[in-house]
This record gives structure tokens, sequence and C-alpha cells, in this order.
């Protein structure tokens, strides 16, 4: 017990300390590399006298705020529409699955300028022969960048709406404001919904402060001068002049103060929905019965929108010559995936990917069977919700500088230690709740018939969780295959793995290389899900009471 | 007003006769009238299709009216039938007082009025400063008195009643019984109620075997 405290208290809890530790040291001007001890405000001084940076924050506060709160408006109307739909949730995880890097991609080539929407629509519609001086990308109020957030947000809370339902009478509920006369909609707005929040609070802070201080997709959608603050602390940090750091630093703990603040913001604003709700629900107004549209649609536009983008990046990683206005490529081939090239980075992600699933399965099974073991729980919550909530650009960097004073330079090893602390609390939480779930009682019979610690864990609870263990290690692919900022800063351009190189090419240095990464980098989660699907389905095919045992 | 059952009947998706032979019956203002049957023959269903909550999977033909007019039709919401559920639903992030609030008709309007009704409401029920309290707070009994409130503050046309009294014990559940009864005769509200407890059915006008 205390020896698996320590192990997961060393491995994961450490590093985002260390990392975010010295973050703030550099930020107060603390350099003992370059021989600069003093502390000092300089950097923040400075920090906040670049230019543009009040624009930086202005975009930052709206594209976070705003995505995190268009996402969960667009799931309350979604959620109803899928509650009395199981089946159709299913499409929710492919969505979910695809890294924000590759998504972010498919959307740019779909709603550019020169994208394939406008290419589908031109010249007979809009008379465009060219490309239409309509700023889309990296439009100055960060719209492209909301959309593309809410692409990848609205299915996550979508779904943990969903999962807090399965556990309530939701459908008894309807009923009741029915029978009182509420029209649909109204009951699951002020009856259900409010009922299913508390156990959002937690998904919807994660997912502010993801918006907050997301980087790639920022690099892809956002605009680049200025840009949010997230994406100028990556520029100051890949400053020539080491002395940037400071400022970079600083910057990253002013981001944070942002995104504690904003939290606060959230939680007041909680309060006030909350209170108006009530005074709304004590006017008795029934609403109107209509159906739901608002559902409805969001479907439509949120599947049009994925379906679109791979469309886009499939046809741009077969054209061998696509000139605008044409809706489709001359002619298709496949020489660009033949040429090979992105078979590496390929090759370093599924790598990566492995190794990180596997150890944060270790450290997961570590954790829940020393708590099975010595009856208690252990009180290390903060390793999983930490490296969620602080801003990845906040301690990554810090890590990296640590790594390095510990013995360990940038490259493959620290790369995949820096994505084990993202993958890991990802994996507890989908493998914590089956473990526990499981019925003792098979263990106690196991006990029984003479089976000691270790053979209960081996023969019965782990062949028991297939499913599950298999469900936790997709999304542990899924997570690592997403890293965007864990490869890049540990691996200090050793270490090109998809998300990396996907981005680096997304302004459109070379669209066809970057389509092809960006369907790799959404191919590896999906090749993952369709395993943890089917491994455990052959395994106990002959075995009835386990089937479906994926979550 | 009264509620009218037409050759009602039910077939589940999965078969081909229907659960029960079709059922006619007027239910008088005030009157109560008590549908026994085994379990598993359909009584709750048959009171979820003429709320007009049943789940898709089942046919229905025949007619609920209500005065003389079909709601068949018209969604649950737009029916004006209350419903008391086995287990009382009431909503678990609202004070007992919001609960009724929320039951509470529109046409009562202006806070003052409306908080006076609620306050009413719950000295009717023995509640009388209680509506502050958390519903997971309340007894058995309190909890479907507070959802009886909840229904009648609605002004409902008819009420259905799925066995509520079930999960009450013996002793409690004949003076929360007379208690709902008496109230929707005193309001003229026709009551439908499904039960397999013979005391429910006494306690009825009358009692219709379903099968």
């Amino acid at each position: 017990m205390r020896l698996a405290g320590a192990i997961l208290t060393l491995v994961i809890g450490a590093p985002v300390l260390l990392g975010a530790a010295l973050t703030l040291a550099t930020g107060f001007g603390w350099q003992p590399g370059l021989g600069r001890v003093a502390l000092g405000w300089e950097g923040f001084t400075e920090a906040l006298a670049a230019p543009g940076i009040l624009t930086s924050l202005r975009l930052t506060l709206v594209t976070g705020i705003g995505a995190a709160l268009l996402s969960l408006a667009a799931s309350i109307p979604l959620a109803r529409w899928l509650v009395t739909r199981q089946s159709a949730s299913r499409w929710l995880t492919p969505l979910l699955a695809v890294p924000h890097a590759a998504l972010a991609i498919g959307l740019a080539f779909l709603i550019a300028p020169s994208g394939w929407a406008a290419r589908l629509v031109s010249p007979w519609a809009t008379g465009w022969d060219l490309p239409p001086q309509i700023v889309t990308l990296g439009d100055p109020w960060g719209l492209s960048l909301i959309l593309g957030l809410m692409l990848k947000e609205v299915p996550f809370l979508t779904l943990m709406t969903l999962v807090a339902a399965a556990q309530r009478p939701v459908a008894e509920q309807m009923a009741a404001g029915r029978a009182l006369g509420y029209a649909p909609g109204r009951v699951w707005v002020r009856i259900v919904w409010p009922q299913l929040y508390p156990a959002l609070r937690l998904p919807v802070l994660i997912v502010l402060a993801f918006s907050l201080s997301v980087v790639d997709m920022a690099l892809i959608l956002g605009p680049s001068n200025p840009p949010t603050l997230a994406v100028r602390i990556l520029r100051l940090y890949g400053a020539p002049d080491p002395a940037q750091a400071v400022p970079a630093s600083a910057l990253a703990v002013i981001l944070l103060a942002v995104m504690g603040a904003s939290a606060a913001l959230w939680m007041v604003g909680e309060r006030a929905v909350a209170r108006l709700g009530k005074a709304l629900i004590r006017t008795g107004h029934r609403g109107v019965s209509r159906r739901n549209w608002s559902g409805a649609g969001l479907i439509g536009a949120g599947g049009t929108l994925a379906l679109g983008s791979l469309g886009a990046l499939i046809l741009w990683s077969l054209a061998s010559f696509w000139r605008f206005p044409d809706a489709l490529p001359a002619d298709l081939t496949f020489k660009r995936w033949a040429s090979a090239d992105w078979a590496g980075p390929a090759l370093t992600s599924l790598t990566l990917a492995l190794v990180s699933t596997v150890l944060a399965l270790i450290l997961a099974m570590l954790w829940l069977e020393s708590e099975d073991r010595s009856g208690k729980r252990l009180p290390l919550g903060a390793l999983i919700v930490l490296p969620l909530l602080l801003p990845q650009i906040g301690f990554l960097q810090g890590l990296t500088t640590g790594f390095l004073w510990l013995g360990l330079p940038p490259g493959p090893v620290a790369v995949t230690w820096a994505e084990l602390l993202f993958v890991f609390p990802y994996v507890m939480i989908a493998l914590a709740g089956p473990w526990r779930a499981l019925d003792r009682a098979h263990l106690a019979s196991a006990a029984s018939l003479g089976a000691g610690p270790t053979r209960r864990l081996l023969r019965i609870k782990l062949p028991m969780l297939l499913g599950p263990i298999c469900a936790a290690a997709a999304i542990g692919v899924a997570v690592s295959v997403a890293q965007y900022l864990a490869v890049l800063l540990p691996g200090a351009g050793r270490v090109q793995a998809l998300a990396t190189e996907a981005v680096a090419l997304a302004s459109g240095a070379d669209r066809r290389l970057a389509a092809i990464l960006a369907l790799m980098q959404a191919a590896l989660p999906w090749v993952g899900f369709a395993l943890a699907l089917a491994v455990p389905a052959w395994w106990h095919r002959n075995r009835r009471g386990l089937r479906g045992g994926v979550a | 007003m009264s509620l009218e059952l037409i050759d009602l009947s039910l077939t589940a998706s999965d078969a081909s006769a229907p659960l029960f032979a079709p059922l006619s019956l007027v239910v008088a203002p005030g009157e109560t009238v008590c549908l026994m049957g085994p379990s598993g023959i359909g009584k709750s269903s048959l009171l979820a299709h003429i709320g007009g909550h049943l789940p898709r999977g089942f046919t229905a033909s025949g007619d609920v009216r209500l005065d003389g007019e079909s709601v068949t039709q018209l969604p649950a919401e737009r029916r004006g039938i209350g419903m008391l559920f086995q287990q009382a639903q009431l909503f678990p992030h609202l004070s007992v007082g919001d609960n009724l609030a929320f039951g509470l008709s529109a046409q009562v309007k202006g806070k003052v009025a409306r908080h006076a009704a609620v306050e009413a409401a719950l000295e009717q029920a023995g509640l009388a400063g209680m509506a502050d309290r958390d519903p997971a707070t309340l007894s058995g009994g309190q909890r479907t008195r507070v959802a009886l409130m909840r229904t009648l503050l609605a002004r409902p046309r008819a009420v259905l009643i799925d066995e509520p009294f079930a999960a009450l014990d013996a002793e409690l559940r004949a003076e929360i019984r007379s208690f709902t009864l008496q109230h929707l005769q005193a309001e003229r509200i026709p009551c439908l109620m499904v039960s397999h407890d013979p005391d429910d059915g006494a306690a009825a006008a009358r009692r219709i075997a379903l099968g």
C-alpha cells in the first residue's frame, strides 16, 4: 500500500510538481543554467509589455470560455435527443477518439477560403474562380477555433451527460413533469438536466481548462498574430534566446491565473444560473410542446462537419492535382501514400502509445490492487485531476528542464514519461469503475477454494475484467496519439510523432502529407477501439455472462 | 368532468394477442374506479397509455376522452391528466415547496398568490412549514401526500394512480389512501387507480377486473 502510493506519487505526481515549480521559478527569473539566480518581477513586466498581449488575453478568454459554454449549451438538447436513442450514442465514440490536431486539420481543409466547402459551391453558386478574400481560418475572434473545440467537446460532454443520466430514473421524471403539463424540452432543461449537472461539473471544468490552454488546435485554427496566450508562450519558449524562457514562464503563470479566475467565474455563474432556474421554476410556465429540432439540428450540423473534415482529408491524401474551384481532385492516386514518408512518425506514435499505455495500465492496476489488498482507498485523487486541470504549457517545459538536470536528456524516454502523465489519468478513470464494481463474491469463493491474492488477481480479476482493461487501453492509446506538447517539448525535435509532424505541415506547406499524417493520427485510435471491442468478444466467445464488457 | 375509455386495448410489440380484452369505461367526476388484475397483465402500461407516457413498442387501439373530447392524439403534457406514480417522483434537486410550485398551474399569477397557494397546499397535506425541506428527508407517507398536492395544484382534468400506496406500511396505507381519495372526490376529479391490493379496491367506488 505504502509502496504503491510512493511509486505513483514519484512517477506521476513528482514530474507534474517539478515541472510546475520550475516554470514558476523561471518566471521569476531563476535560470541557474545561465548563471542567473536573482529573483524578480521582470519576466512578468516583460511578458505584459509585449505588443498585442491584451488581444491575446481577450482571445484566450473568448475562445476558452466561449467554447466551454457553447459546448455545454449544445450538449443539453443533444443529450435529450440521444437519451432515448442509446444505439445512436455509439456514434459519439469515433468522434471522441479523433485527436484534436487531426480534427483541426480536417476542419481547416474543409472551411478554409480555398477549402472543400468553398470548392463544392464554386463557381456555380458563388461565382468564385479564386479562393475568396474571406477570413475563416484564424479569424480575429477565434470563431474557427471555437468551432473546432466544440466538435471535440460537445461529444465528450454529451457522453458524460448520458452516463450520468443512466444512473437516474430519467424516463419516470420526464413522465412526472409531463403529467403536470410541461413540454418535454422544458422538463429536460428545468428538471432532469439540473439533477445531472453535479456529475458534469468536473468534466466541464476540464473542458474549460483545456480550451483556455489548448495549443495544437490554436496553432491550426486560431489567429496567428497575435495568437492565444498558450501559443504565445510556446513561441517564446521556441525563441533562439534562452532568456526568453523567463517571460514565457511568467506568461505561463499568468495563464494559470487566468484559468483559475475563469474557473472561479464559472462557479459563480453556476450559482447565478441555478438561482435564475429556481425563479423560472416557481413561475409555473409550461412551455410549448414541439419537436426537439435543436437536438436533431445539432446532430446534423456536427455530423456534416465531422464527415466533411474526414472527406477533405481523404481527398487531399489521394489528390494528384486539385485546382480551385474544382469540387474534386483531377484524379486520385496512391502515390503519396506509397512514398511512405508518413511511416516513420506513425511508427513513433504507435510505439509511444503502446509503451505509455502499458505503463499506465500497470500503474492503474497497482493502485487498484493495492487498494483491494489493504481495504482502504489511496488518497491520491490529485494525481488524476492535476495533469488534466493544469495547463500543459505551464509544466511541460519546466519538466523538460527538470529531466535534463536529473540526467534524462530530451528524447523518446522523456516523451514517454511526459505522455504517461496524461495517459494514466484517463486509463485510471476508465478502469477504476469496473474494477471496483467487480462482484466481490467471486473473489470470496476463490479465496475459500484456497486461492491467494496473487492467484485471485491473475486467474479471476484480470480475466473477468478483460473487457474494461481493453477499453481502458484503447482510451490510453487515443490519449497518447493525441499528445502534441508532450512530444514537442520533452522531445526537443528528436522525436517526430504524427501530432508534431501534422501540425508542422498543417499551415499548407504540404497538404497531401499533412492529410495523410492527420488520417493516420485518427486511424490509430480507431483501430485501438475496434480491437478493444473485438478482443474480449473473441476471448469470451463462449462465455455469455462476460460479453459486452466494454463500457 | 368525466374520463371515458372506449374499446381500449394494448398489444406488446413481440406479442400477437392484446394484453387484455378491450376495455370500455366511464369514470364520473369525483368517482374512483379501481382496475384489479394479476401482475404482468399490463395495468401500468394501460395507465401509461391513458396518460400519454407509453414507450415505443406497443400498439394501442381505442379512444381516451375527457368530457367527450378525444385526447388520444395529444402529447402527455396537453392532456391534463395527472399521475401518481409508484415512487412519488418528487424532483430531488428542488425543495418541497419548489416541487409544489413547479406543479402549480401557471394560471395562478403573481409571486404572492403563488406562494400562498403553495403554503395552503402544504397545510392541507399536514406539512405546514416544510416548504424548504429536502424531499429526501420526508417519510414515505409525506412524500405521497406532496406528490398528490403537486398533481392537484396543476388542476388536472383526471388523475391516474399506479399503486402509490404499495410502498407504505399497512397502517399508514389506509390513512394516506383515504386522504388521497377524499381530496380527489372533493375536487370532483375522476380517478382511475390500478392495484392488486384488495383494500385499494374496497376503498374505490367501483372495481373492475382486467382480463
